[in-house]
């Protein structure tokens, strides 16, 4: 993964890769990021936690794009988030993988094809080349016999890590994972969380909003608890998980234990 | 004039039957290129293009056919531009199943779940290409049946160009009805040839269906 480490000539070694500021998003009336600031560091692993509503899977969709923000500025790679335009849009999905909790692959397309489409479409790679690379990525998730089967022949934890091969393709820096492993039946939630940290091995900066605790403490560097749209405590796992300081994290992670 | 024989009847109607293919055709293939036009401007464009394109698919679901080629050939007369019956016809059955084919597409890839689009954006694709590779081939699946359908009725309803003096299988049907005083068999004779071009279409229509309905790729 030598292109994921590759920093272009205009950032500055050890600036942040994701740089939200004042961050806020309105669906109508209903204010669910209320000021977001969050800097994202090179190869940083983040766990975003929270009840659902606190507006967590949100600010993840603003990174890409997916959700559009009233305020605040956001920058991937130095370069800002501009929703008007599609040529700065594409540059910058080009730089932000994203990964869905359903999954979400093409289901006319080979797993193989799949995977192939973006390069060879957006990065304009030729077929072969995209070929070896659309195997690699299998190979490397696991799933390496499967490039010509249909994702509807898959299981679940093999389509997801379809999917997460698909995201690799296009040598994103960042990668979004956005309840990865919710839809999952519980006995295939390893072997797509398995996949996940040996990407965080090997230097992959990954925003994950997720609702695997031992996963979060074990992997992440950093740990975000979201309540009510803002960033409510923020720490290192062992920190956060140890010593809540605020009675809604105390509240939130006693809840699971229930 | 001497006798009309069977034979007599039915060359003269199979002749007028080329009009009626043709004016199907120029209305298919009309329409489903302005139809497909609507769609990528209706999915593409603001509120605004979506109102007045919504408004023009209600402006020809909600008055009849008949109405539509009446106003066609009369209307654009009125404009000082002087129309065949031909051009009319062929204007009135392309817009018409344009608003129509329009409608039901638009329906196909409402069906397309949002995780598609999600997806394929944050690959990075552009709209056109999240368009023509990933909900295109996955809408036409699901089109294929309820377009073939729609063509059906659009084959009937060339029998209305009829009123405006068009020359098709109707019409001369009944041109043929009153020279020859046997209108049971001149009429049975055209509904035969409806059914003719009708019934491979619905055939057609259906064995899409069942082969797109089962195994998927």
């Amino acid at each position: 993964m030598a292109a994921v480490l590759d920093v272009p000539s205009h950032v500055q070694p050890g600036a942040p890769i994701v740089r939200i500021t004042a961050l806020k998003k309105s669906y109508g009336a209903n204010q669910v990021l209320k000021g977001i600031d969050l800097e994202v560091l090179r190869g940083e692993v983040i766990a975003i936690i929270g009840k659902s509503g606190s507006g967590k899977s949100t600010l993840l969709r603003c990174i890409n794009g997916l959700e559009a923000f009233q305020e605040g500025a956001l920058t991937v790679d130095a370069k800002p988030l501009l929703h008007e335009s599609a040529a700065a849009m594409r540059e910058l999905r080009q730089r932000v993988g994203m990964i869905f909790q359903s999954f979400n692959l093409f289901p006319h397309l080979t797993v193989g094809r799949n995977v192939m489409l973006a390069p060879t479409l957006v990065k304009k790679r030729a077929k072969p080349e995209a070929e070896a690379q659309a195997r690699k990525l299998l190979a490397r998730v696991g799933l390496a016999e499967k490039f010509d089967a249909m994702p509807d022949q898959l299981s679940g934890g093999q389509q997801q890590r379809v999917a997460i091969a698909r995201a690799l393709a296009m040598e994103p820096a960042v990668l979004l994972c956005d309840e990865i492993t919710s839809a999952l039946d519980p006995e295939l939630v390893g072997e797509v969380l398995r996949v996940v940290e040996s990407l965080a091995d090997e230097g992959m900066t990954l925003l994950m909003v997720t609702h695997e605790m031992n996963f979060a403490r074990k992997v992440s560097d950093r740990v975000i608890f979201m309540h009510q749209g803002r960033v409510h405590e923020m720490g290192p796992p062992a920190e956060l998980f140890g010593s809540p300081r605020t009675p809604e994290l105390k509240q939130f992670l006693s809840s699971l234990h229930d | 004039m001497g006798e009309f024989t069977l034979w007599d009847i039915l060359r003269n109607l199979l002749l007028a039957l080329r009009w009626t293919v043709v004016l199907s055709l120029i209305a298919f293939v009309g329409g489903g290129v302005v139809g497909a036009l609507l769609l990528a401007l209706r999915l593409r464009g603001g509120r605004l293009t979506e109102r007045l394109i919504a408004g023009y698919v209600q402006l020809f679901q909600g008055t009849p056919l008949l109405m539509q080629l009446f106003l066609a050939y009369f209307g654009i007369a009125l404009l000082g531009v002087d129309v065949s019956a031909w051009t009319a016809a062929a204007v009135a059955l392309t817009l018409y199943t344009s608003a129509f084919l329009t409608e039901i597409w638009r329906g196909c890839v409402a069906t397309i779940p949002r995780g598609q689009w999600e997806a394929s954006g944050s690959l990075a694709l552009s709209f056109g290409e999240q368009l023509r590779h990933v909900i295109l081939p996955q809408a036409v699946r699901i089109a294929i049946a309820p377009t073939v359908g729609f063509l059906v009725q659009v084959i009937k309803g060339t029998a209305l160009a009829s009123v405006i003096g068009f020359v098709e299988v109707t019409k001369a049907g009944s041109m043929i009805a009153n020279v020859t005083f046997r209108p049971f068999t001149v009429f049975a004779c055209v509904a035969l040839m409806y059914f003719a071009l009708c019934f491979p279409v619905s055939l057609c229509a259906r064995h899409l269906e069942r082969k797109t309905r089962g195994s998927r790729p």
